[in-house]
Parts: C-alpha cells; structure tokens; sequence
C-alpha cells in the first residue's frame, strides 16, 4: 500500500484524528488566551510582577512536554484532562509576554489623554490599552497555536485525542508495512492544520485590528 | 482683553486655586508650592515658565490628573478637591501636545468620546461631532471618518481641540497643545484659537513655555519660576513694559518694546488724513493739488479708491505728464486690524517712510508716518506702565499677607 492508497482507505479516520486535534488546540488556545490576557492585564503595572509572569510561563515551557503530561496523569488521570491542562499551560508564555510588552508599550500620552477626558480605568483598558495592544497579542496567539500544534501531538501519549495517535501507532508499530505512511499521515496532517489556523490568524487580524492601526 | 473678561460669565468658569501643592515622597521640596491663583470666567490664563517650573505639574493638577497633597482646588465655586476625580474630568476639556487623539478610532470617535460617556443621546452625538468639526475648521464630510494617522499634525491638533471641547466643559486646559506642530501651523493654530475663544469664552488653561505665544494668547500671563512660584501674574502689556523682576525680564527676552508692538493694533493709533488724487482727475487738478498740499507727495489712488502710488514733486515733469509712468508704486498696505509691528514694519521699508491704511475692501483711510508711530508708541508705554505698577503692587500685598511664600520668594530669587 503507498502513502496515498493509506490516505484514501483511513480518510476517516485519519479526518475524525485532524478534526479532534483541530478542536483541542482551538479550545486550548482560547483558555489559554483568556488567562493569558488577564495575567498580563493584571501584570503589566508593575515591574516586578510583569517580569515574574514572564519568567513563570516560561518555566513552565522549559518542562519536557512529555514529562508534563507523564506527571499530570497520576494526578487527574488519562485522556482529555492532562492534554487539555498541559496544552493551556504551554500555550501562556506568547500571550502573557506579547500582552505585557503590548500593554507596556501603548503610547503614555494616549492613556494620559484617556483619562484627561474623563475615561475610568476599566474603559480606558477596554476602550483604549487593549485594542491598541492587540496587535502583538493576537502575534502571541498566533505563535502559541503553532506552537501547540506540535506539543499536542504527545497527548496520544497519555491517550488523548489527536493526530498524535498516528504518530504513535507508526512508532510502536516499526517495521511494519503502514508504519512510515501513519507517522507521515500524521506529521503531515499536523503541518497542514498548523498553516491552516495561521491562514485563519491572517483573517482574524484583518477583521480585529482597527483600520487605524494596521499596518 | 477686558472684553472676554465681562462677556464670558455665561460660558466660562472661575477657578481658585489655594495655597496648591504637590509634593513627591522622598523629595524634600515640594514640586509645586503652595499656589494661590484665581482665573476669572471667560479668561485665558498661561502659564508660562522655564522647564521643569511645575507649570504643567500645576495645570494637572486642576483635572487632578494629579493629585494635589494640600491645598484646595475650586472651579465656579465648588469644591472639585475631593469628589470623583473621573466625574470632573468630564466637566473640564483637556487638550495635549501632539493631539493625544486615539489611533485606533475615526476623527468622529475620537470627538464623540466624552459626549457618549456622559449619555448623550445618539442623534444629538452625530449633529455634536459635525458642530465641532466646522467649528475648529475641518469639512465634517471630509474629515468625519478619517484616522488620526490620515491626518497632518495641524488637522490632528484642530481634532485634538474639537474632542477637548465636544461636551462643552466651561473650563479647557491645554498643556502645550502647538508645542509639537511648525512655526506656520502653529501660527495658524494659534489665531484659529483665538477665533475660537472668541465665540465661546470659554475659561482657558494654557500651559507653554514659548513667551511669544503667551503674549499672543494670553489676558493674562502666570510666569512661573521653580516649584510654580508667581513671579509675575499680569496682562501680557503690563508684563512687557514693567517686568517684576530680573527673572520675569530675563523670560521677556529681547525686545521687550517691539513685542509690545504686536499686542496693539492700527486702529488704536492716529490715522492721519493725506492729500489724495484719483487716477481719473485731470493732470492740472492733480499739480493744483501737489502745489497747493504744501507737503511734498501726494497719493495717487486708483479707480476703486485704492492705494495706487505715491507721487513727488517732478515726478510728473519727468515722466512728462503720463501718471502711468509717473511716481512710485505703493508696495505695502496695512489694514486697521494690523498689528503695530506690521505697520512699523512696513513704514520701515517703504522709501517715503509712511504707509497707507485702507479698509476692508482695500480702500485708502488714511496715513500712518514713522512720527505718529513713535508718539502713539511711547503712550502706549507710559500708560501700560502705570498700570503696571499697580498690579505689581496689589501681588506683593498678596504676597505679605502670605508669609510662607514670602519667605519662599526672595529664596527662588536669589537662585533664579
């Protein structure tokens, strides 16, 4: 059987595999976002605590995703939850770091101005801090989801959901006759729906970024 | 200047500033010390000063942009000190050097802002933003829907004035709003400001270090020295003419006499009467005339009674009788709402050393000669120095009965 006589006898399989990790890495990235965004609305004020949310999410990037899910599972079991927790937390270091930079580097005079004319300052961050931050935030997503595109194939490790099952199922099965076409299927397959959410990112920008700002 | 004085109770503002300070932790002396200063409604106050004179420490602090650490802030009587600060922002426009204008939002947001955050209703909103783009001179079609990066640094200012004013606060402060626009746009700038206060007599706040744009502006002028201590707080003439002190002189600059000249106008001086011909006179009525005028020129004017050339005794007799040829041509022309610079500066580098006033349809009025200059310019002098006198003397009374910033006073002095 060649690789593409593989592709058309498992499409289904190989399609409810693309979708599920497409679906994970979705759902990961909008947790992930929603607290990475508040940890650096939170954060950005002041140095020390903006720093010491830099340096946390990134410490937790430097653990070996495979040890990650590995401790996760004695503690909330196998399939989706220790992927799900894992992906989240890998994802926060782009968003947090991109939203404190963003929100650090709106114009002074402008949040100066905002609250001249009266703005509280939960309308000055909604109104004016965030949207001119979003920007380099949503390049944070952006770096994120590819990111976690290639971690959450591990998640097969500990049974989750993905296109990682393929990788893995080539793996264990070397030698083989399908073996080389499962972790191509798979590899290939994750490439395809990384450049896929990073042709939607381009979509997104254009309809979030105001037309003041783009560049 | 006494005019918006009177003319703007309606629309305007009192504020009272008593003994404001501002002092930072772990700074000794207090950044601003203990101002006492009341603007009256309808006035525009600058406060002018070197860098780092608390001048725009102190024009925050109105908005409590930042907050004072003593002293008490009044605007049309009531205390603003301690309600919330956001709710007085909204009563007071505020407008930053380079616009301040947010990017990400269209001229009409940008405008529309503070009248949506006090509930105005939508419709009422839109004919606002429209109202305001005509009034700082931008095309509402045009400009409505622009960015601000669309913009050049003087419409974005104009914009930066408009969004200021939207909510029609009574009191504007404006913290070196043309400090980062060029001479020419500032120049209009300026002018188109001065336009504007002219319809709405709003109280203004103005905060710049650029002396000449104080007096252009200013009823009155607030020099500050350090820690926003009032070395002077005076019309821009009295400044001028009397300077209070070495420090006040030294700000004034060069030239103290000849910036004195832009602040009155051709019409506040003699307009001499100047024998006239017409183009369309016989040539023996105009050699009557020249004969008989006893001075050694005479005006020609054209048909539309306009200023046409200037002709001397002979002039005729060389160009033999043709006025086309005849005399010189009349090169500068100044109206009545001229500045006296303009005029002096015209008498100057005319060949006859006077020139020609005319009205509105550029039509002869009368004469102003270097002499009538000089006369009216030394009255000018005498008189604002009289007054002068007067309002240094009611500040240092002032001054005593404040003992604390009289001990400060002579401190400032001796380092300034």
């Amino acid at each position: 059987m060649n690789f593409w006589e593989y592709l058309a006898n498992r499409h289904q399989q190989l399609l409810t595999d693309a979708y599920q990790q497409a679906s994970l890495v979705f759902q990961c990235m909008l947790m992930a976002t929603a607290i990475g965004v508040v940890i650096g609305v939170v954060t950005y004020r002041s140095g020390w605590a903006g720093n010491l949310a830099t340096v946390g999410t990134s410490a937790i990037l430097t653990v070996p995703s495979l040890a990650m899910i590995g401790l996760l599972i004695p503690l909330v079991g196998l399939g989706v939850p220790p992927t799900v927790i894992a992906l989240t937390l890998y994802g926060l270091l782009p968003v947090v770091r991109n939203a404190i930079v963003g929100l650090r580097g709106v114009d002074p005079t402008l949040v100066d101005a905002a609250k001249g004319i009266g703005m509280s300052s939960a309308m000055r961050l909604l109104r004016v801090e965030l949207p001119l931050a979003w920007p380099p935030i949503l390049t944070g997503i952006r770096v994120s989801t590819q990111m976690l595109m290639g971690i959450a194939a591990i998640a097969a490790y500990a049974s989750g959901p993905g296109l990682g099952n393929e990788i893995f199922r080539g793996i264990a099965s070397l030698g083989s006759k399908n073996a080389l076409n499962q972790v191509l299927a798979g590899t290939l397959g994750i490439i395809i729906l990384a450049l896929l959410f990073d042709a939607a990112y381009v979509v997104i920008g254009r309809l979030t970024i105001p037309r003041g700002i783009r560049v | 200047m006494s005019e918006t004085e009177s003319g703007g109770g309606a629309h305007g503002a009192t504020i009272e500033l008593v003994n404001l300070t501002k002092r930072y932790p772990g700074n000794p002396s207090p950044a601003v010390d203990n101002v006492t200063m009341e603007i009256k409604a309808g006035e525009t106050v600058i406060f002018v000063g070197p860098s780092g004179c608390g001048k725009s420490t102190t024009l925050k602090m109105i908005n409590r942009l930042i907050e004072p650490t003593g002293g008490r802030i009044r605007i049309d009587g009531e205390d603003v000190t301690d309600i919330d600060p956001v709710k007085l922002r909204r009563k007071v426009g505020y407008a930053i050097q380079s616009s301040g204008l947010f990017p990400h939002m269209t001229v009409a947001q940008n405008i529309a802002l503070v009248p949506k955050m006090i509930g105005w209703p939508k419709g009422r909103i839109r004919d606002r933003v429209e109202e305001m783009l005509d009034l700082v001179g931008l095309d509402p079609g045009e400009f409505h829907g622009r960015y601000p990066r669309q913009l050049s640094g003087g419409q974005q200012q104009r914009v930066g004035v408009a969004r200021a004013l939207a909510a029609d606060p009574p009191v504007l402060l404006m913290d070196e709003p043309f400090g980062a626009v060029d001479p020419i746009t500032r120049d209009h700038l300026q002018d188109e400001l001065i336009r504007l206060q002219h319809e709405l007599h709003k109280t203004i706040v103005f905060v710049t270090h650029d002396f000449d744009e104080a007096i252009k502006l200013g009823d009155r002028i607030a020099v500050l020295r350090e820690r926003s201590h009032i070395a002077q707080f005076d019309t821009p003439e009295a400044i001028l003419t009397n300077p209070a002190d070495d420090f006040v002189s030294g700000f004034v600059g060069a030239g103290a006499a000849l910036k004195r000249l832009n602040l009155s106008r051709v019409r506040d001086v003699e307009i001499t009467d100047y024998p006239t011909v017409t183009v369309d006179d016989p040539l023996q009525t105009i050699f009557n005339k020249l004969r008989s005028s006893g001075t050694n020129e005479i005006l020609l004017l054209d048909q539309r009674r306009r200023p046409y050339k200037w002709l001397r005794r002979g002039d005729l007799m060389r160009a033999r009788g043709s006025l086309a040829r005849a005399g010189t041509l009349v090169s500068d022309t100044v109206t009545r709402d001229a500045t006296l610079r303009d005029a002096l500066e015209a008498v100057l580098t005319d060949n006859t050393g006077r020139v020609a006033v005319t009205g509105r349809r550029g039509e002869y009025i009368g004469v102003v000669d270097m002499e009538t200059l000089l006369n009216s310019v030394h009255e000018l002098l005498e008189a604002d120095r009289l007054e002068a006198l007067e309002a240094q003397h009611e500040l240092e009374e002032a001054r005593a009965a404040q003992t604390h910033a009289e001990q400060e006073g002579p401190g400032g002095e001796a380092k300034a």
